[in-house]
C-alpha cells in the first residue's frame, strides 16, 4: 500500500490517507482481499498519531471500502459492493456538476453540452 | 479505547516550592495513545510528572496509574519506564554494567532484548555512561525501560537538547512502542513540533492549572488565531483575547472558537497550530 502525505496541502492527514487508499481500491491497484497494515503499524510507518490512522480506516470501513479486524488489521472488500458503487456514482455526479457549473459560466446550452459529452464518449470508446 | 485509562488525574493539588502549586489538575490518557503535556518552563509540567510517579505528595485529589491509585504498589515500577531530562545512571558504568546493576530490580528483565536494543539504537555495550551524547543517553534509558517490559513510558522534556536526527529517531521509537495497543506514552515538552503529528492527546498547562485537555484535534479546534490592524481587537465585548500582542502594524491574539464570530470581518481568523496555543497561552499573565 502506497500513502504519501503532504504537510502543506491543507487537507487533514486522515483525509489524505482515506482518499489515497480509496483511489487505490477503485483503480484496482489494491485488489479485493488485499491485507492492509493495522492502524498502529500504519501510524508507526507514517509517523502520525494512532487517532489519525484510526479515523481514516473507520471512514473507509463506513464507506464500504475495507473491513477492519480489531487488533489485527484490515482487508479490502469486493469492489462491486453496493456502497462502493454509490461512491463511484457520487464521483460521476460531482464531476458532471463541476462541468455543468463551468458550462453555465461559459454560456453553453444543453445541446452544446450533450454534443460535447457525446464527443468525449466517442473519443474514449475509440481508445478503449 | 475501552478499559482503564493509562493514567488519570482528578482534581490534583500539590505544593511545589514556596510560591507555586498545582491547582485542580484533571486529565486522562486512555490506554494505547500518546499524550503531550504542553506548557512553558515553570508551567508545572515536571511537577505533574513527579506527582504521577509518586516522587512528590499531593494534598488534594487523586491520581490513578495503570489501574492503581498513587502512591502505587512498588511492583508497578516494573510497568512504568521513566526517561528524565538527566540520566540517573552512574557515569563510570559501562552499558553492560548498567544491565548488571538494574536487572535485579525487575522480574521481567529481558537480557536478549537489552542487547538487541543497544544494537538497534547504535549503542556500544562497552561505552561508559558519561561518554554518551544527550541523544544516546536518552536511547539508553529507553532501552532500559523496554527491557523491563514497561507498558507506560513517561518522558520529561525528551527532545530539548536533542538534534533533529535524534528527535526524529525518538518519534520512530515511540511509534514502534505503540504498535502494541496496551502501551501508552506521556511526554512533557515545550517543543510542539514533535507533537504536531504523533500526538493523540494534548494537555495545555499554565500556571499550575490545566487550560484544556483532550484529543489533539479537538483542542486545536477550540481556538482560533486572529490578526488585525493596530486598532482592531479593541473594545470587544464578550471576546476573550488570550495572549494579545499589539504593535504599530498589527495585533494578534488567540480567541475561543465560539467567540471568533463576534469579531466581524475586518480581522483574519485562522485555525491555530499547537505552537500558537503554547505561545499565546504561555504569554497570558
Amino acid at each position: 500500500m502506497r500513502v504519501v502525505l503532504s504537510n502543506s496541502v491543507g487537507v487533514p492527514l486522515y483525509q489524505q490517507i482515506k482518499e489515497q487508499v480509496g483511489a487505490a481500491i477503485l483503480s484496482g491497484e489494491l485488489a479485493e482481499g488485499s491485507v492492509l497494515p493495522s492502524v498502529r503499524a500504519l501510524a508507526r510507518d507514517l509517523r502520525i498519531s494512532v487517532i489519525t490512522t484510526t479515523r481514516a480506516y473507520t471512514e473507509l470501513a463506513a464507506e464500504g471500502f475495507i473491513a477492519t479486524v480489531p487488533g489485527k488489521g484490515a482487508y479490502v472488500l469486493p469492489l462491486d459492493s453496493e456502497l462502493v458503487r454509490e461512491q463511484l456514482l457520487r464521483q460521476v455526479e460531482d464531476g458532471l456538476q463541476t462541468a455543468l457549473d463551468a458550462a453555465h459560466r461559459a454560456g453553453l446550452g444543453r445541446d452544446e453540452i450533450v454534443r460535447m459529452l457525446d464527443g468525449l464518449m466517442d473519443a474514449v470508446g475509440s481508445v478503449r | 479505547m475501552s478499559g482503564e485509562p493509562a493514567l488519570a488525574l482528578r482534581g490534583v493539588g500539590a505544593a511545589a516550592g514556596p510560591r507555586f502549586r498545582l491547582r485542580d489538575v484533571s486529565f486522562e490518557l486512555p490506554t494505547g495513545y500518546v499524550m503531550g503535556l504542553i506548557g512553558a518552563n515553570g508551567a508545572g509540567k515536571t511537577t505533574i510528572i513527579r506527582c504521577l510517579l509518586g516522587m512528590r505528595t499531593i494534598d488534594a485529589g487523586e491520581i490513578e496509574l495503570l489501574g492503581h491509585r498513587v502512591p502505587a504498589p512498588v511492583a508497578l515500577r516494573q510497568d512504568v519506564g521513566v526517561v528524565l531530562d538527566h540520566t540517573y545512571l552512574v557515569g563510570e558504568w559501562r552499558l553492560t554494567e548498567v544491565e548488571r546493576v538494574l536487572r535485579p530490580f525487575y522480574d521481567r528483565w529481558d537480557s536478549g532484548r537489552y542487547r538487541q536494543l543497544l544494537g538497534e539504537f547504535g549503542l556500544d555495550p562497552a561505552a561508559r555512561v558519561k561518554d554518551l551524547s544527550r541523544g544516546m543517553a536518552m536511547k539508553l534509558m529507553i532501552a532500559v525501560a523496554l527491557s523491563h517490559g514497561a507498558r507506560l513510558l513517561v518522558f520529561d522534556e525528551p527532545t530539548s537538547g536533542l538534534d533533529p536526527v535524534a528527535r526524529d529517531e525518538l518519534v520512530g521509537i515511540v511509534g514502534e512502542f505503540l504498535v502494541d495497543e496496551g502501551h501508552s506514552v506521556l511526554f512533557s515538552t515545550h517543543i510542539t513540533a514533535d507533537l504536531d503529528r504523533i500526538g493523540d492527546y494534548v494537555t495545555l498547562i499554565h500556571g499550575g492549572r490545566v487550560v484544556r485537555s483532550g484529543p489533539k484535534d479537538d483542542v486545536l479546534d477550540a481556538y482560533r488565531l486572529v490578526r488585525g490592524g493596530p486598532d482592531d481587537l479593541t473594545g470587544l465585548i464578550g471576546v476573550e483575547l488570550i495572549g494579545l500582542r499589539r504593535n504599530g502594524t498589527g495585533a494578534q491574539a488567540l480567541v475561543p472558537a465560539d467567540e471568533a464570530a463576534l469579531l466581524g470581518d475586518r480581522v483574519l481568523v485562522e485555525p491555530p497550530t499547537l505552537e500558537d496555543l503554547a505561545v499565546h497561552i504561555g504569554a497570558r499573565g
